[in-house]
């Protein structure tokens, strides 16, 4: 991780941009009704102004979880929000082959840019970079394409960070318990997100001599997540902390904890949904925390790809250009903090 | 004519009755090692009753699904649909409108109506492929996509929870410490050995399932029976589609993914013919005991679902050619 430092400063300044710009909004956004507010923002300072109309493309996978449709809707919460954004929705796809005329046709309209969350970044690569070499800026979102010349700026998650977060606050719980048994449910253990969640998880647990006793894998569905627990919890007779990595799979986890009849544990979750934050604030299952993946990455893809495309910078950053790579944070979510959150959550 | 007639529709049923016994111990066998293994290497976290009540409440939900399966395959069909089916059955039970019916009249509104909604796309598929002559690959091909599709207009693509306080208590209850749905799991499949073995409907179903020609001369309304089994099989989806909102308290789009195929894959291993004509309910509980089995067995290894994608598939295919061999054996 050698680019951890300067990519944590970035964080620290695209987090200081979000506040401001979320205090901000409240002065100059007064139409808006509340639900949208937090997520649909005009932006701050110089970069809220009008500029010049910018016929943006959008593409994202199918809406098939809860998710992936708080990704599209926040981004087209977020286009309306602006006055000079004309958006161009492609209907969410999970075919790579659709995906990929939808690209082709925002580059025979001549849109000025492009916001692409891929259903797999390696397909979507050449037609991206197609786009680029046509002098269409293309912001990626999420997935990102195998060659960083077919993006001009990328957003990103991060799931090694989740990992990080999850496995930072059961260390602070286990509070040196050197023989705490933790077990982890996975999503689908061929994607490399998961992965990365998992290295992320046993790095963290690591540094306080702490590691994953029992791992499986669920599919993040509802009935992947109550199968794969349901065998879990027989595999570990007494578990002391449980790190869930999707609280869409979770609803299903949760309920295999209940006809097990198990609350001896501690369960962190993933992702961020709104039931989960609902069930922090209560209090009342064995769920105690959750680590964000911020389901508001298409919408901050369409703010840059808004600046890119009329030419500005970013009003917070002393640097000219847009950044080429924004990474979003993965910070752990607690009954402390949760009000915080609450607002960007998605319903599963 | 008449003649071989009897004879095409019988010949599969007596060889079914001397092979099943040999069939089955290959199942059996492969089950039992399982069971070793998992005694050997889990010891009595494999052994106890609690992990015993999981395998069998895991197995239940798909299990009820293989079993119309077998009916459908036997039969000399097939249905790709099942999935989508407990999807859509376990959406439309968990609606607001319905939850709110089920308040007022009670929980068994949410089992009638996942019920219903099974028995309606069953029938669906059975009157496209009996009366519409379309294939039944294509034709539960196409319930696949619109009944997952129906689902997630219903459902906006969002988790249903249920709230329903009594249909939780009820399906959620434990007489002698073994949940409810593994009890309708047992009742179904003695219901379901007894109408393939025992009825009139089996035999018909063997019948059109080894010769259509020969069934329709032999006196038998093949296209009715088609629907019925189609029907039948949307029916299991929708007990099924219960049992899912039972154990994991939502209905969901994306329930039972990907199920066609491992309820195809117990039903196969269990001895049922794919061509039609020989099925076996035994067999198919065999089969589905051991593919959950399996994941217990793997997940109280802590090992890779990788793994255990590689090791399911060369259980079929040892199964199978177990099955030859004592079959073989036998004759």
């Amino acid at each position: 991780m050698s680019t951890t430092t300067p990519r944590r400063r970035l964080l620290a300044i695209a987090g200081v941009f979000a506040a401001t710009s979320l205090t901000l909004t409240a002065c100059t956004n007064s139409s808006g009704d509340d639900d949208t507010e937090s997520v649909a923002n005009a932006g701050a300072g110089d970069n809220a102004e009008t500029g010049d109309t910018v016929r943006i493309g959008f593409s994202a996978p199918a809406a098939d979880h809860g998710w992936m449709g708080a990704i599209t809707s926040a981004a087209v919460k977020q286009a309306e929000a602006f006055d000079d954004v004309e958006l161009i929705n492609a209907e969410g796809t999970n075919d790579v082959n659709l995906q990929i005329s939808q690209v082709e046709t925002f580059i025979n309209d001549k849109v000025d840019a492009i916001v692409l969350l891929p259903f797999d970044g390696a397909a979507m690569t050449d037609v991206a970079t197609r786009a680029m070499e046509a002098g269409i800026p293309v912001v990626n979102v999420d997935r990102e394409f195998d060659s960083p010349n077919a993006a001009r700026s990328t957003v990103l998650g991060d799931n090694y960070g989740m990992g990080v977060s999850a496995g930072r606050y059961i260390c602070e719980e286990a509070g040196g318990k050197k023989d705490a048994v933790v077990a982890e449910i996975a999503g689908i253990d061929s994607l490399p997100l998961t992965q990365d969640r998992s290295r992320g998880f046993a790095d963290a647990l690591k540094d306080c001599g702490l590691k994953v006793s029992n791992r499986v894998a669920a599919e993040f569905t509802v009935e992947s997540g109550e199968r794969a627990a349901a065998n879990l919890l027989q595999a570990a007779p007494k578990i002391d902390f449980l790190w869930n990595h999707d609280d869409d799979q979770g609803v299903g986890v949760l309920a295999a904890i209940d006809n097990a009849g198990r609350d001896e544990f501690v369960m962190v979750g993933g992702a961020g949904s709104a039931n989960v934050m609902r069930s922090i604030e209560a209090d009342d299952t064995v769920l105690r925390a959750t680590v964000i993946y911020p389901s508001t990455q298409g919408a901050d893809g369409i703010k840059l790809a808004r600046l890119i495309a009329q030419g500005r910078s970013m009003s917070d950053l002393a640097e000219v250009e847009v950044p080429r790579v924004i990474q979003l944070a993965a910070p752990i979510v607690t009954k402390d903090n949760v009000d915080d959150y609450m607002d960007s959550a998605f319903e599963s | 004519m008449t003649g071989s007639t009897q004879e095409t529709a019988a010949a599969p049923e007596t060889r079914t009755r001397s092979l099943g016994i040999a069939r089955n111990l290959g199942l059996v066998v492969a089950l039992v090692a399982l069971c070793v293994v998992g005694l050997v290497t889990a010891g009595d976290r494999f052994a106890s009753t609690n992990n015993i009540i999981t395998v069998l409440s895991l197995a239940s939900a798909i299990g009820v699904v293989a079993i119309g399966m077998t009916f459908v395959i036997t039969g000399g069909g097939i249905d790709l649909s099942v999935g989508a089916i407990v999807a859509l059955a376990s959406v439309w039970a968990s609606t607001t409108g319905t939850q709110a019916m089920a308040e007022d009249v009670g929980w068994i509104v949410i089992v009638t109506t996942a019920v219903g909604v099974g028995i309606a796309c069953g029938v669906i598929n059975g009157v496209l492929i009996a009366y519409g002559k379309i294939v039944p690959f294509i034709a539960t091909l196409a319930m696949l996509a619109s009944a997952r599709g129906l689902a997630e207009i219903i459902a906006d693509r969002k988790t249903q929870i249920v709230r329903d306080e009594a249909f939780r208590d009820a399906l959620g209850a434990r007489p002698l410490g073994v949940p409810v749905i593994v009890y309708v799991f047992a009742v179904i499949v003695v219901l379901g050995w007894f109408l393939l073995n025992r009825t009139t409907f089996g035999r018909r179903t063997f019948a059109v399932g080894g010769n259509v020609e020969a069934a329709r001369l032999a006196g038998i309304k093949v296209q009715r029976h088609t629907v019925y089994l189609y029907a039948l099989l949307g029916a299991t989806c929708g007990v099924s589609a219960v049992m899912l909102m039972s154990r994991t308290q939502t209905g969901s789009s994306t329930h039972g993914l990907m199920w066609e195929l491992d309820a195809i894959a117990a039903v196969v291993i269990g001895g049922t013919l794919l061509s039609g004509g020989r099925g076996t309910v035994v067999g198919t509980l065999l089969g589905v005991l051991i593919f959950t089995t399996l994941t217990n067995v793997f997940t109280l290894n802590n090992l890779s679902t990788s793994v255990q994608a590689v090791a399911k598939g060369v259980i079929i295919v040892v199964a199978v050619l177990l099955q030859q061999r004592l079959a073989n054996r036998s004759t």
